[in-house]
């Protein structure tokens, strides 16, 4: 297969402790410290509607960077990670609501569970390669999705179930003092999403994380200077699922519900979406598309009544604001795909080479 | 038995339209390697575009449905030319979300034209059953059965005698040999697209005859034909007929006798089990070719 991405270093190393430090250069020290302050202003300063989000922001991020891991990081391309979402969702649910566990034992509890579903698929779809792998993991969504329909003492059936709220030591993230609903569960998602990514970018740099993309460059390769491929495709498949579980216990959580028909191929592709948009084969780029994809069909919500070709009642002629949303969101797909493969991440490394070597830019 | 044998008789009417719709899937992934995600909607586009010429403009069902099968000819042209052209030498990961994304645009558009509503093509079959020795057969049925098998027929002879059905299987088995015989890769892509396009607006007809009707979902079943592509193998046509009629036995008995302990509906599931379990034994479908790697 070829490589997925091609990346051009774009600092000098020195050394090699330089090379696979998680902030290589000042710049991008000042800039995560910047973003730190700004997102503790944040709750203070945004409206609820805003907050909602963003926690639906950090909380997708969490799955996107698990497939990530997966897509980018080892070329394995899965359409499945719906099925994993859902698994963590009605884990928390069912630990959390029929057995009245606590947070902190369902949250891991959703992420390990995961993972071992995922160490039981893994093995029969890796055997697959490329296309196929594909299409092994788009059946296993429409099999997940008749489970989850059917198993109804776990999921409740087509209506869904209700699962707690995420509650540590009598604070539920529901309602902290005085503190709104989307200001709560702010202080849970953000720190979520910054130990994932952290344990994701030391993953990435760590000798598991070089097999990885040594695999996507060229598995014949990288099986002949002795990386072991179908330990490390499996070990990529385990993590992916075990990120993409706990995104769902979190997403379950925020939204207290969850439903069959809410974990369907729709949801797949829209992940793969955000790491194609974020930018393939980066940590940050995975969380820059979650981000993208939650906040584009608000902004088209927003503004879509001063678009005149869009229905802003039912009975209006013109197309309705969901069907606008999900035009420009297939739309996206493919104009990033065709215009640049590097997503988000692309873009800004572009912008930033560009005034790097100005006047001399081309 | 009798029971038994009006459920094959199903089985096969709906094979014969999953196996059309297989064919769309092979013909384009033989010719350039893609597989067409959006498969499924261009069926639905085709059925949408006979029902806009019937229905909505009054055209007689005969010259509705060839005029919607010249667009979508034309439509299939324009996805290969506009899109995916520009992709290729690109990771079949990019070509899978390609295809997924112009699924979503391809359906949002029709649900915008035509809403969610189910739509009843004004066809000349009518609800007529016919009693066949103990079966009871609708003309619907013979129709769907008649014509698929006659579009399937005239493929395999364009396919293997033509000119350019010649030139299209060089092109497939080696790229670079056709274009040192003059023969325009690039043009037989074109013609399997235009060809996929317009198999699909047949297929959108026939999936949507009495009893059943055209509305959204009919992309998430001709999606179903995706399996039995996936069965017969993606490279080979021939397999795509055959996978075709099983998936389509498969769900309708699957329909007929499901145990409860399998859950509600299971048949509509069952189609990508079997790709699975079918996956898992031969990787490469019952009648694909084995792709080999060199170091």
């Amino acid at each position: 297969m070829n490589a997925l991405t091609s990346r051009r270093p774009e600092t000098l190393h020195t050394s090699y402790a330089q090379s696979v430090s998680i902030f290589p250069t000042r710049g991008a020290k000042i800039g995560m410290a910047l973003l730190a302050v700004v997102v503790v202003v944040l709750p203070f300063t945004l409206t609820d509607f805003w907050l909602a989000v963003i926690n639906f922001a950090a909380i997708a991020s969490i799955g996107a960077i698990g497939l990530n891991l997966l897509t980018g990081f080892t070329g394995q391309v899965s359409l499945g990670h719906a099925f994993f979402i859902g698994l963590g969702a009605y884990t928390a649910g069912y630990l959390g609501g029929n057995h009245g566990l606590p947070f902190v034992v369902w949250l891991p509890a959703a992420g390990i569970l995961g993972g071992i579903v995922g160490l039981i698929v893994g093995p029969f779809a890796l055997r697959l390669k490329g296309l196929y792998l594909a299409i092994v993991t788009l059946g296993l969504v429409f099999l997940g999705e008749h489970l989850f329909l059917n198993l109804r003492d776990v999921t409740g059936g087509p209506q869904g179930r209700s699962i707690p709220a995420p509650e540590v030591g009598g604070i539920s993230f529901n309602a902290i003092g005085t503190f709104s609903r989307d200001q709560s569960f702010y202080l849970l998602a953000i720190p979520m999403l910054v130990l994932m990514a952290l344990i994701a970018k030391n993953i990435v740099r760590s000798r598991t994380g070089r097999a990885f993309q040594a695999i996507r460059d060229r598995e014949i390769a990288a099986s002949i200077i002795g990386v072991n491929l179908f330990r490390y495709k499996v070990a990529a498949f385990v993590i992916s699922s075990a990120y993409a579980a706990i995104g769902g216990a979190m997403l379950g959580s925020y939204l207290r519900f969850a439903a069959p028909s809410q974990f369907d191929l729709f949801l797949s592709i829209q992940y793969v979406a955000m790491i194609i948009i974020g930018g393939i084969g980066t940590v940050f780029g995975a969380i820059l598309g979650a981000f993208f994809i939650a906040l584009v069909p608000r902004l088209v919500e927003e503004f879509s009544d001063r678009l005149p070709f869009v229905a802003t009642t039912a009975t209006a002629e013109g197309i309705t604001v969901f069907e606008l949303n999900q035009i420009i969101f297939g739309a996206l797909i493919i104009v990033f795909l065709v215009a640049e493969p590097y997503g988000c991440a692309g873009l800004w490394r572009r912008a930033k080479s560009y005034f790097k070597t100005w006047p001399f830019s081309y | 038995m009798t029971e038994f044998l009006q459920f094959v008789y199903q089985g096969v009417v709906l094979g014969a339209v999953y196996a059309l719709i297989a064919l769309g899937f092979v013909i384009v992934y033989k010719s350039s390697e893609v597989i067409n995600f959006a498969h499924g909607e261009l069926v639905l586009l085709g059925g949408s575009f006979v029902f806009l010429w019937r229905n909505q403009i009054g055209l007689p069902f005969a010259v509705a449905l060839l005029l919607a099968i010249v667009i979508m000819a034309g439509v299939g042209l324009g996805i290969e030319r506009v899109v995916l052209r520009r992709m290729v030498g690109r990771p079949v990961f990019a070509i899978v979300m390609i295809t997924l994304g112009l699924a979503i645009v391809i359906r949002q558009i029709v649900t915008s034209v035509w809403g969610f509503a189910d739509r009843h093509i004004d066809d000349p079959f009518g609800a007529t059953v016919y009693d066949v020795g103990a079966l009871s057969v609708t003309a619907a049925s013979i129709w769907t059965l008649v014509a698929t098998g006659l579009v399937l027929l005239g493929f395999f002879i364009f396919f293997r005698s033509s000119k350019s059905g010649v030139a299209m299987r060089a092109a497939a088995f080696d790229q670079e040999a056709a274009l040192s015989l003059g023969i325009s890769v690039r043009r037989m892509t074109a013609i399997s697209w235009a060809i996929a396009g317009a198999t699909a607006t047949v297929a959108g007809v026939f999936i949507a005859t009495f009893p059943k009707s055209l509305s959204p979902t009919v992309g998430f079943v001709a999606l179903r034909a995706f399996p039995a592509a996936i069965l017969g193998g993606l490279d080979s046509p021939g397999g795509a007929v055959i996978g075709g009629l099983a998936i389509g036995l498969i769900e309708v008995l699957t329909q007929a006798y499901q145990p409860s302990w399998l859950g509600n509906s299971f048949h509509v599931v069952a189609p990508y089990a079997v790709m699975v379990v079918v996956l898992m034994i031969r990787p490469y479908g019952l009648f694909g070719t084995r792709e080999v790697e060199r170091v």
